[in-house]
């Protein structure tokens, strides 16, 4: 027989604290319902590609089921290498400054672990991804939000960054193309916030999950940048690029110092990536580009679709230029994001995401994903435009 | 329209050939009456030859054809080569494809649908065999079809995804 120990504060103060995510709640509710529409979604319609499914069981058939070295197999951070010296021109060394992860979102935990002492502030590009803040806080950090707006395309102003630093803040954190805005960063837009960058000697850390879905033009990485390289870390992973969400492998790249300060995380925590992953992510970087570039031909022809469509029905949105995400402003109906949303879930069963769950300055937003078939996107807009009209 | 927008279309209607013209160019970004308009250049050409529907027989109860592949092999002709005899084929309704082939032991493949083996076998011996060039011809009678013109007929494409993630 078990005697209840007792403990005043089973879970610490920190853990505590933390708010449970927007998001979850409403998945509860949208998960009950028969016959919904789910804009809600964040993560491509499309099934891995054939070729990296079969190269994993491949791998598997073969028995590669063994650990790999901490840092992640060789000849993939060869390949990540190449890909990011190719696709973004940003080099780093494959033996010293690349390290696979659990996902970018292990990533995003272990840069943070790494460069964080107990009271640092990180400044926050928001909206953003719903990890951020609390990964901070986790990491004894203190989260400080920058704001973006749609009238500024969702960038990230100077006047925005230099108004919140203080002598505590060690580094900033955003997500260029964005998650939930669709929001993006030219080279041009990055190049009028480093003389701050410098100034201050901030840390950037950089989440550029979402780089190869860059619309119209190719990703600026500020990691590119003259100067930037040393004080960046960057996040990247195969989810979104490659349709590989469940595979969780994602990859950090800095210099060597910040590389083996997180790989001491990464090793004690995660000793390395799945194995079979990788393999995957090898025949992704390999062989899968084509594969990728179908994909994305696909979700800039819906993000065209869905623009139009929300601006016809008197949403007004500004036009996402990547990831797969539209954020239209629902100001007009006089209703917030959640009333909002929950309205279009109840009466139109279309399940999108309240864009306050990303931080306040999401708030009379909604994120809907266009990733997802054209029939779904269509009859989606046809319900959306119903509840308009009743709202008008 | 630029020639990578004319493929984009292609693409598209290759997939959906019921896509109308105006959506269409809200996805590729032009507007409806240049997508009608190179749709009707794309026709004229002959670069869009029709419009069929993708049917799988297999579903339909009491479906009542027999399709068969047909190795020929025949006997090319000074100046015309293989097309004469090819083209001949081609004129039979029942054949629904004809291919020149490299690295076989024979020259032509045929598709041919029939309603019954009997059928098949009476075009292959009196029809086809009988023709001037062709040698021989070897039948193969198409069991099930599991992918035609790219698509997966008994493709099951659930959405495996969570309703809400973030």
């Amino acid at each position: 027989m078990s005697t209840q120990v007792k403990v005043k504060n089973r879970l610490s103060n920190t853990v505590q604290s933390l708010k449970p995510s927007g998001i979850r709640r409403f998945f509860d509710l949208a998960a009950s319902m028969e016959g919904v529409i789910s804009l809600g979604v964040g993560e491509p319609d499309f099934v891995t590609p054939w070729r990296m499914r079969e190269a994993s069981i491949s791998s598997l058939e073969r028995g590669h089921t063994a650990y790999t070295s901490n840092a992640g197999m060789l000849p993939l951070r060869v390949e990540i290498q190449k890909y990011l010296e190719e696709r973004f021109s940003v080099s780093y060394h494959p033996e010293t400054e690349i390290l696979v992860t659990v996902g970018a979102s292990e990533a995003i935990d272990i840069a943070l672990r790494a460069i964080l002492d107990p009271g640092d502030e990180v400044l926050v590009v928001e909206p953003c991804y719903v990890s951020y803040e609390p990964v901070i806080r986790l990491a004894g950090g203190v989260p400080v939000f920058l704001k973006t707006t749609m009238e500024n395309e969702f960038k990230l102003t100077p006047q925005e960054l230099e108004t919140h630093i203080t002598a505590r803040t060690k580094a900033i954190i955003f997500c260029y193309p964005n998650n939930p805005t669709g929001g993006t960063m030219t080279a041009e837009e990055w190049k009028t916030l480093l003389p701050i960058i410098e100034k201050h000697d901030l840390m950037v850390i950089s989440d550029e999950i979402y780089a190869e879905l860059t619309y119209g033009r190719m990703h600026d990485s500020i990691a590119a940048l003259p100067g930037m390289k040393d004080r960046t870390i960057l996040i990247s992973g195969f989810s979104k690029a490659f349709a590989m969400t469940g595979w969780r492998l994602g990859y950090v790249c800095a210099s060597p110092d910040l590389l083996a300060g997180m790989l001491k995380i990464h090793q004690y925590t995660m000793l390395c990536a799945p194995t079979m992953a990788q393999m995957a992510a090898l025949e992704a970087l390999r062989h899968g580009r084509s594969d990728m570039e179908r994909m994305i031909e696909s979700y800039r022809q819906r993000r065209n679709y869905v623009v139009d469509g929300f601006r016809q029905i008197g949403l007004t949105c500004h036009e996402p230029d990547g990831a797969f995400y539209a954020f239209p402003s629902v100001a007009s109906t006089g209703f917030s994001s959640s009333e909002f949303a929950e309205k279009l879930l109840m009466e139109e069963k279309v399940a999108v995401v309240p864009g306050d769950v990303f931080g306040e300055s999401g708030q009379g937003h909604i994120r809907c994903s266009y990733a997802t078939s054209m029939e779904q996107l269509k009859k989606a807009l046809e319900r959306m435009e119903r509840l308009m009209g009743r709202l008008s | 329209m630029d020639r990578l927008k004319q493929r984009e279309l292609l693409h598209l209607l290759e997939e959906d050939s019921r896509m109308s013209a105006e959506q269409i160019g809200k996805m590729i970004g032009e507007p409806t009456e240049v997508v009608e308009q190179t749709i009707a250049a794309l026709e004229a050409e002959k670069v869009i030859v029709k419009y069929p529907a993708l049917v799988n027989w297999e579903r339909v109860d009491d479906h009542p054809y027999v399709n068969a592949m047909i190795d020929v092999k025949v006997t090319p002709k000074r100046d015309v080569g293989f097309d004469e005899v090819a083209e001949r084929i081609c004129r039979f309704p029942e054949v629904k494809a004809v291919y020149l082939m490299s690295g076989a032991s024979y020259d032509l493949s045929i598709i041919l649908e029939g309603k019954t083996m009997k059928e098949v076998a009476t075009f292959v011996s009196q029809k086809l065999s009988t023709l001037d060039s062709v040698v021989s011809t070897a039948t193969h009678f198409i069991l099930k079809r599991y992918k035609h013109d790219g698509i997966e007929l008994e493709d099951r494409d659930e959405d495996h995804r969570m309703v809400v993630t973030p």
